[in-house]
């Protein structure tokens, strides 16, 4: 927060969650990569853990309360904030607010976050005027999976299939079924292994008959959890969350594949 | 089968490896979402209907008091006689007196979910009546003795052979060996068995699907014609319903049942819709002597004031568990009560204690397809979020998510331990993943490694490299 340059508009506070930044670094590098080739200079901001989605889903208010604290603290005075996850996004742009509903001033601070906190694909088609050029490459047919919560709470569905139409030598192939929850549901799929089985087992299903070669999405939760689903059954579709796609680094290992 | 929502892990597992029931919820999947996709198609605005739906459900709540006078009056004025319960046991006594009084045999019924909620059904033939269900799926499940899992299609969990076996045994001792029969044949066999019990009822039992308080009347819904031969042949009609099915206006009325309808089965009507006011009038060439509305509170002018007000406006559509995947993974009997799906998940918590249905707001992965189709837009995530906090309030949550939560709180909170913590655990997992990339079988994640792999991190974490990037970067 002590650098002035924080505050110019071209100036991107990238929030990385806690998935990306264990399991699938690259999905970062792929949002700064996308957010630098759109013209924008990117932050990190120190100190990020959690944005206390598991907390305020499990119900554990105080603790959501206090990790939104942090980051609304972490990500004060930038013009834009981005998150490669629709649900990380979600919860700070449709649930920060309610949190505070009782403590006006962190309420003020949470609404002026939720004006600057963009998903990464609405970012970059919304706000940064993405596709202007082609990008890519990435061979292959794809197909995309919309994850619960950027669809609902933030309305992202035509964002990412406009950037992939952009990319070379991609075809994107809808399957049925595409809005329909993979079964991941954050610890949904720890708690209630049985149920949560059979909906990614649905979901590979679907993935299968469209005969994409590629299954894309947005956040990582539901991904790790449908290529996970995927590899246990020897389906050979390979999982990249949206970003990897865009920057053209999908020609590396998939989720849940080693590296080469 | 005794279901219980304490039970509802059991009897979602039992349900998993039911491939009869399966086969049942994989056909009604995708009939019913096409259903609607279709039906809200000839509304220009269908999303402005929801909202007007919603309006008027909110305006009907804040002033339900004077809307509910207004209606006895309105009941009264046309002949009929209104009975407040305060509860399922007042009702079911309410609802045998009058029985008794009419000096009731034979009582025809038809489909009510009030009526499931008060559990009329087991009070009445413990009284000696004969009960019969008329709305065909509530016959099918009578004759199988199952709860309904649906509030609007009970026996969806029925398939066709199962219901040729029922038949079989109910109306021809097996003699037809359990054939596989055609639906239209299944369908007049319980058309005739059913006219000789219409025609020889005493009492008929409706629920409503909205009570008009200008007029005093109340609005039936059906696709078979089954509540208006229970309701205008027998010498008494009573009626049961819950005090939140009351609107001000028939305009109201007409509004909602254009989203009842679409919300339901794509339907922009069902095939009968009747508005019924008061007992038969002199001129009236037809119906019941008597006519009595039982109006039941059992908790509601208690939700009515708390936080959970917002699912009182609920208009029974099933909407939001024909949409719901956990609800098509697992079927409404694992719900263990009368309502299922999400709009069950908040109201049997609210109905039986939070303490009783520890599983129901958990048992969902919020994520809102429910919401995004109902037509009073209530916001079941929300609500269903909103009992997990007061479970976690009133240490109801288990306590393996309690100290799951409290761990990761207290690393979230210190970034330094937090990165060396994850660190570790990113090294520990890249090892177990080994030549593979990902691992088969987890310590303290066997409920995802049951069934999927679990994919080991890619690299070094995404702060580290993003450190080794900027040193780089920087000008020496």
């Amino acid at each position: 927060m002590s650098d002035s340059a924080v505050t110019r508009p071209d100036t991107v506070a990238l929030y990385v969650t806690c998935l990306v930044d264990l399991f699938r670094p690259g999905v970062g590098m792929a949002a700064v990569d996308l957010l630098e080739r759109a013209g924008y200079r990117v932050e990190v901001p120190d100190g990020q853990t959690c944005c206390g989605q598991p907390a305020w889903n499990s119900g554990d208010e105080a603790q959501a309360r206090e990790l939104a604290r942090r980051a609304i603290r972490q990500l004060q005075g930038y013009a834009h904030v981005v998150v490669p996850s629709g649900s990380c996004a979600g919860t700070m742009v449709c649930h920060y607010p309610t949190l505070f509903a009782d403590e006006p001033e962190w309420l003020d601070a949470a609404r002026d976050l939720t004006g600057r906190t963009w998903e990464l694909t609405r970012f970059l088609v919304d706000v940064a005027g993405l596709p202007a050029d082609s990008l890519g490459p990435c061979q292959g047919i794809a197909t995309y999976h919309d994850a619960c919560s950027g669809l609902r709470q933030l309305g992202i569905r035509e964002q990412p299939r406009k950037l992939l139409g952009a990319v070379q030598g991609l075809s994107l192939r809808e399957m049925e079924d595409t809005d329909t929850c993979c079964g991941f549901g954050g610890t949904f799929c720890v708690k209630y292994p049985e149920i949560s089985e059979r909906m990614v087992s649905n979901k590979v299903e679907r993935v299968r008959e469209s005969g994409a070669d590629m299954l894309l999405g947005g956040d990582l939760g539901c991904l790790m959890n449908i290529a996970g689903r995927m590899q246990r059954l020897g389906v050979p579709t390979r999982a990249y969350h949206v970003a990897e796609v865009l920057a053209g680094t999908a020609d590396g290992p998939a989720i849940g594949e080693k590296e080469r | 089968m005794q279901l219980s929502p304490e039970r509802f892990r059991s009897q979602a597992q039992a349900a998993l490896r039911d491939p009869t029931l399966q086969q049942a919820l994989s056909r009604a999947r995708s009939g019913f979402i096409d259903k609607r996709r279709k039906g809200i198609h000839d509304i220009a605005d269908f999303e402005a209907l929801r909202e007007r739906g919603r309006r008027i459900r909110d305006l009907a709540l804040s002033q339900l008091d004077h809307h509910l006078e207004q209606l006895e009056s309105a009941v009264r004025a046309a002949g009929g006689q209104v009975h407040w319960a305060e509860n399922d046991a007042q009702a079911r006594e309410i609802i045998l007196g009058l029985c008794r009084q009419a000096d009731a045999q034979r009582v025809t019924k038809s489909k009510s979910m009030v009526g499931e909620e008060i559990a009329i059904n087991p009070a009445l033939e413990a009284a000696g009546l004969d009960v019969v269900e008329t709305d065909l799926g509530e016959y099918i499940i009578q004759l199988a003795q199952e709860p309904p899992s649906h509030i609007i299609a009970p026996a969806v969990h029925k398939t066709r052979q199962q219901i040729s076996e029922l038949f079989d045994t109910h109306h021809h001792q097996g003699a037809l060996k359990a054939r596989l029969r055609e639906i239209p044949e299944l369908v007049n066999e319980a058309r005739e068995v059913l006219r000789d019990k219409f025609l020889s009822a005493d009492v008929g039992i409706t629920g409503a699907n909205f009570l008009v308080a200008e007029t005093g009347s109340i609005v039936l819904v059906t696709n078979e014609g089954n509540a208006d031969l229970t309701h205008t042949l027998p010498r008494m009609h009573i009626a049961v319903a819950g005090i939140d099915k009351v609107v001000p206006t028939l305009d109201d009325a007409t509004t909602l049942l254009r989203l009842l309808g679409r919300s339901a089965t794509g339907q922009a009507m069902s095939c009968y819709t009747t508005f019924v006011t008061g007992p038969r009038r002199a001129d009236d060439p037809d119906g019941p002597g008597e006519f009595h509305l039982v109006l039941l509170d059992n908790g509601r002018s208690r939700m009515l004031a708390g936080p959970y007000r917002e699912m009182l406006r609920c208009i029974r559509c099933g909407a939001c568990m024909n949409h719901c995947p956990v609800y098509s993974a697992i079927g409404g009997h694992a719900y263990g009560w009368v309502y299922p799906g999400p709009m069950g998940s908040v109201l049997t918590p609210l109905f039986r204690g939070l303490e009783n249905t520890r599983d129901l707001p958990n048992a969902c992965t919020l994520n809102g397809r429910c919401a995004s189709v109902c037509p009073v837009k209530i916001p079941l995530p929300d609500l269903l979020r909103q009992l997990r906090a007061e479970q976690f309030r009133r240490n109801i949550t288990d306590s393996r998510t309690r100290w799951g939560l409290r761990l990761w709180g207290a690393l979230a909170r210190r970034p330094a331990l937090y990165a060396l913590s994850t660190g570790l655990a990113g090294r520990l997992l890249r090892l177990l993943g080994g030549k593979r990339g990902r691992i088969r079988r987890l310590p303290l994640a066997g409920g995802w490694t049951a069934s999927r792999d679990f994919p080991a991190p890619q690299g070094p974490g995404f702060r580290q490299q993003w450190k080794k990037r900027q040193t780089e970067r920087k000008p020496v």
